[in-house]
């Protein structure tokens, strides 16, 4: 029963792992704008093809 | 008749329609929008949302202040060798084509690496390259599309805002701890016996502890400062019976682990904290893109054109008007500073600062005053005083602005409390004393359980949950409050006064009765297509309020600024203007704005125009009056008056010529007297006014722009439901109460267990997070239920 040690040092260190990424992902901002990027992920990506000449050609992938 | 809408905007295209790539659009500037996103092919912007765009601004030389350095230094949030990056307010984002366009800017300018909108606080945030491009330009690009950026004074702020997000770093570590103790105390609540938990339980246990430490020394330290802030002035608010609880719980845990007497309540004392921070984050609902902060400065522009003793016109930042300065103020531009008028047209937009709701002509050599709105073409003005000495910005060095509302107002939770923490300490302590000669032994851990499971959790936790959601669902319906102690005090006012410019009246549409001699059909439509030649507000006014005629040609038409207009078309004549222009003198004076009209050398009548009033005020009156004393305080002269007395109850009071300065000697003088005040208001003039009111609301028709220093901004399209809203708030209150009762019962319940001697750590730590979720449960739904009425 000994192993209790082993084991228990193994989820306490993983579980601050996690913590210390909770506090990081605070820390960088991403939680202070919390409505944008919903909006930002469901617009389309375009594909732009550079031609020779000056005009832009572009086709939006629908 | 052609009711087509514009592609771009969504306006009603009646006046003209411009056709262009097959889609109609009600304005060149709308058509040039659209021109500029097809030809670098941005048309998706049209694809998210109908008609998302906004008719871009006329703004000749607007800008040019932004070529100034220091002007650039104080806006730009970054700025380095190559790169600068600057975060702009835009009031139009309104919906997801905004952002869509506004992240695509680059494609616009490839000067431009790239844009972040955060939509809550409408803003962009641009990242360009600092060499080639500029800021003035950013700003012009911007204002091209549609999405100019609003600039005030209040963008000098020196110094970054810090984001605060130690709450979250709080509830996290509380939740972290919570969950990890409980887990770790489930060996001892279900193994109570036996070999292996013997020689382990002190592992468990002192593990319990390391987890609960950053729970009481960080995590619950705002409860430990207020609570000692309570005690020090004496008053026993409803953190000083959370802090004792705290220390207790912890105390006794330790003792009881050290000394092997028990396994302690490191569950319950992280849980309990846990919740009561849920509770506090829950409370704090932040509306990003309004500030209820505001004073003149957001409302003023940060630099105005001066004209230097050579003549040439160059932008000065408005701290630095001195006396004497010559400023040059154009078509729709703010006057910065109290003045005098040298030359040009001025019809003067006092409506935002005093109230008055028409716009009053200024000869040369009149003074003009801070704050209004320059409506017709441009004009030169001398400076007086500086902007901090206008007599608007006076206003603000009233003590009013300066006093915190908050402190003086005894929330209903701190009132219980008061009782809660004495009948607690007096329970404690009498059935210690009892204990002492029954059986000493118990008498210490009597003491400590009553402390402890007296929990107050409950009487915390009612009103921020009950506020917290009530403040989101008053969101939702247009109402936005600071915080939730506005609700309390919205539940308790008695009296309610009412701005009459802007508040009661409505800016859109006017009403204009006329008096005289009917007009002929040819009269009428030399009179609509005069009229429609005329750029004056009450020519257009009056335009779209007479009925629809046909189109001709006029042969003559001369417009005279300041009083009238004059037209021909084959043999009649029109003359349509002040009374002066037509001829006529004026026996009384009159003091509502009148347009007379004279035709072929003959008086017809005048139109005179009336404030039209917004929809379904009688009946919110009528709803208030039963329960509260209503009164007018108005900065116009009285010619409402009988209109008003037409509209409104008997007993509302109606008090006219109001200056800023009286409104809140006004309010002050009735506070004394005992009255609870709410106000309502939407200008600068009402600013005073609403800081001295117990409870004050801008009512405001586009939330996204200036509104002054208020508790509460309210959408003006729910103005007539504001009746609704008070009655929600007193439920509110109800409901709370009701909760107390309810955190009564768990309190009994959980006494008994206390003073018999029998509390152990897994009943406290069953009946706290019941407890707790009960109530919050409790509240939740029934302030859901309050809130599906409101609807």
């Amino acid at each position: 029963m000994s192993v209790i040690y082993i084991l228990l040092s193994i989820s306490i260190i993983i579980a601050i792992g996690f913590f210390i990424a909770f506090i990081m992902a605070v820390k960088s901002g991403q939680y202070d704008d919390s409505y944008t990027p919903s909006v930002r992920m469901l617009f389309e990506d375009e594909i732009v093809k550079k031609s020779p000449k000056k005009s832009k050609i572009t086709t939006k992938n629908k | 008749m052609n009711s087509t809408q514009c592609y771009h905007c969504g306006d009603n295209c009646d006046k003209s329609t411009i056709v262009f790539d097959e889609k109609s659009f009600c304005c060149n500037g709308c058509k040039t929008v659209y021109e500029i996103f097809s030809e670098n092919d941005l048309t998706c912007y049209y694809d998210f949302q109908s008609s998302p765009g906004a008719i871009p601004k006329e703004i000749q030389g607007k800008y040019d202040f932004l070529d100034q350095q220091n002007i650039i230094d104080k806006l730009l949030e970054f700025n380095d060798d190559s790169t600068q990056i600057v975060t702009l307010y835009i009031p139009h984002i309104h919906c997801s084509s905004c952002i869509w366009i506004l992240e695509n800017l680059h494609k616009l300018n490839s000067e431009i690496s790239s844009s972040q909108v955060n939509f809550g606080k409408k803003t962009v945030r641009v990242t360009y390259n600092g060499n080639t491009y500029s800021l003035k330009e950013t700003v012009l690009l911007l204002s091209s599309i549609g999405y100019e950026p609003y600039i005030s004074l209040d963008d000098f702020k020196i110094g970054e805002q810090h984001i605060n997000r130690s709450i979250i770093y709080k509830l996290g570590i509380a939740g972290f701890a919570f969950g990890n103790i409980m887990f770790l105390s489930f060996p001892e609540y279900f193994q109570v016996d036996g070999f292996w938990i013997e020689k382990y339980k002190p592992l468990f246990r002192w593990l319990m502890f390391t987890f609960s430490l950053p729970v009481v020394f960080y995590a619950a330290q705002d409860y430990f400062m207020s609570a000692y802030k309570g005690l020090r002035s004496k008053l026993l608010n409803i953190d000083v019976p959370i802090a004792l609880g705290i220390a207790v719980l912890f105390i006794r845990s330790s003792i009881e682990i050290i000394f092997d007497f028990g396994s302690g309540f490191f569950d319950s004392l992280t849980g309990l904290v846990f919740f009561l921070l849920i509770g506090k984050f829950f409370q704090q609902k932040t509306y990003a893109f309004l500030s209820f902060e505001r004073d003149y400065k957001s409302y003023f522009p940060i630099a105005v054109t001066k004209i230097t003793s050579e003549g040439s016109e160059t932008p000065i930042q408005v701290y630095d008007i001195k006396k004497g300065d010559r400023l040059l103020i154009r078509n729709e531009e703010l006057i910065p500073v109290d003045g005098i008028l040298i030359s040009g047209n001025a019809s003067i937009d006092y409506s935002f600062v005093t109230g008055e709701s028409e716009h009053l002509s200024k000869q040369s050599g009149d003074k003009l005053y801070a704050g209004g709105k320059q409506t017709s073409g441009v004009i030169e003005m001398e400076a007086l005083k500086s902007v901090e000495q206008s007599y608007l910005t006076q206003l603000w060095s009233n003590d009013v602005f300066n006093t915190n509302k908050e402190e003086a107002f005894t929330t209903l939770t701190n009132a219980i409390s008061k009782n809660f923490t004495i009948a607690v300490l007096t329970i404690a302590f009498v059935s210690t004393i009892f204990w002492l000669f029954y059986d000493a032994s118990k008498a210490m851990n009597v003491f400590t359980a009553v402390l402890i499971i007296a929990c107050p959790c409950a009487i915390a936790l009612s009103a921020p949950f009950t506020f917290g959601n009530l403040l989101r669902i008053f969101g939702k319906l247009k109402f936005y409050i600071k915080n939730a102690n506005v609700i309390e005090q919205l539940a308790s006012i008695n009296t309610i006064i009412f701005d009459k410019t802007g508040t009661i009246t409505s800016n859109k549409k006017s009403t204009a009765i006329y008096e005289g001699e009917s007009l002929s059909t040819s009269e009428e439509i030399l009179l609509k297509n005069t009229l429609r030649g005329s750029n004056h507000p009450l020519s257009r006014t009056l335009y779209d309020l007479l009925d629809e005629h046909n189109i001709i040609i006029l042969n003559h038409f001369e417009e005279h600024i300041g009083k009238g207009i004059e037209a021909s078309h084959n043999t009649n004549t029109i003359k349509i203007g002040s009374a002066s222009f037509v001829g006529q003198t004026q026996d009384t004076p009159v003091l509502n704005t009148a347009v007379h009209i004279k035709t072929n050398d003959s008086y017809k009548g005048k139109f005179t125009f009336y404030n039209s009033y917004r929809k379904g005020i009688s009946k919110l009156f009528n709803h208030l009056k039963e329960d509260y004393d209503l009164v007018i305080l108005s900065g116009d002269n009285e010619g409402e008056r009988d209109n008003l007395k037409k509209l409104l109850p008997a007993k509302t009071k109606l008090i006219f010529n109001q200056k800023p300065d009286d409104k809140l000697e006004y309010i002050k003088y009735h506070q004394s007297e005992g009255a609870k005040v709410l106000m309502i208001g939407d200008g600068l003039n009402d600013a005073g006014a609403l800081a001295q009111s117990n409870v004050g609301i801008a009512l405001s028709e586009n939330v996204n722009v200036f509104s002054p220093a208020c508790d509460a901004i309210l959408d003006a399209s729910k103005f007539n439901r504001l009746y609704a809203y008070i009655k929600a708030s007193k439920s509110a209150i109800k409901i709370i109460k009701w909760s107390f009762v309810l955190s009564f019962i768990y309190n009994i319940l959980g006494l008994y267990f206390a003073v018999t001697g029998q509390l152990s750590p897994v009943i406290a730590a069953i009946l706290m997070p019941l407890s707790s979720i009960s109530i919050v449960l409790f509240t939740t739904i029934f302030t859901n239920i309050l809130g599906r009425q409101l609807e």
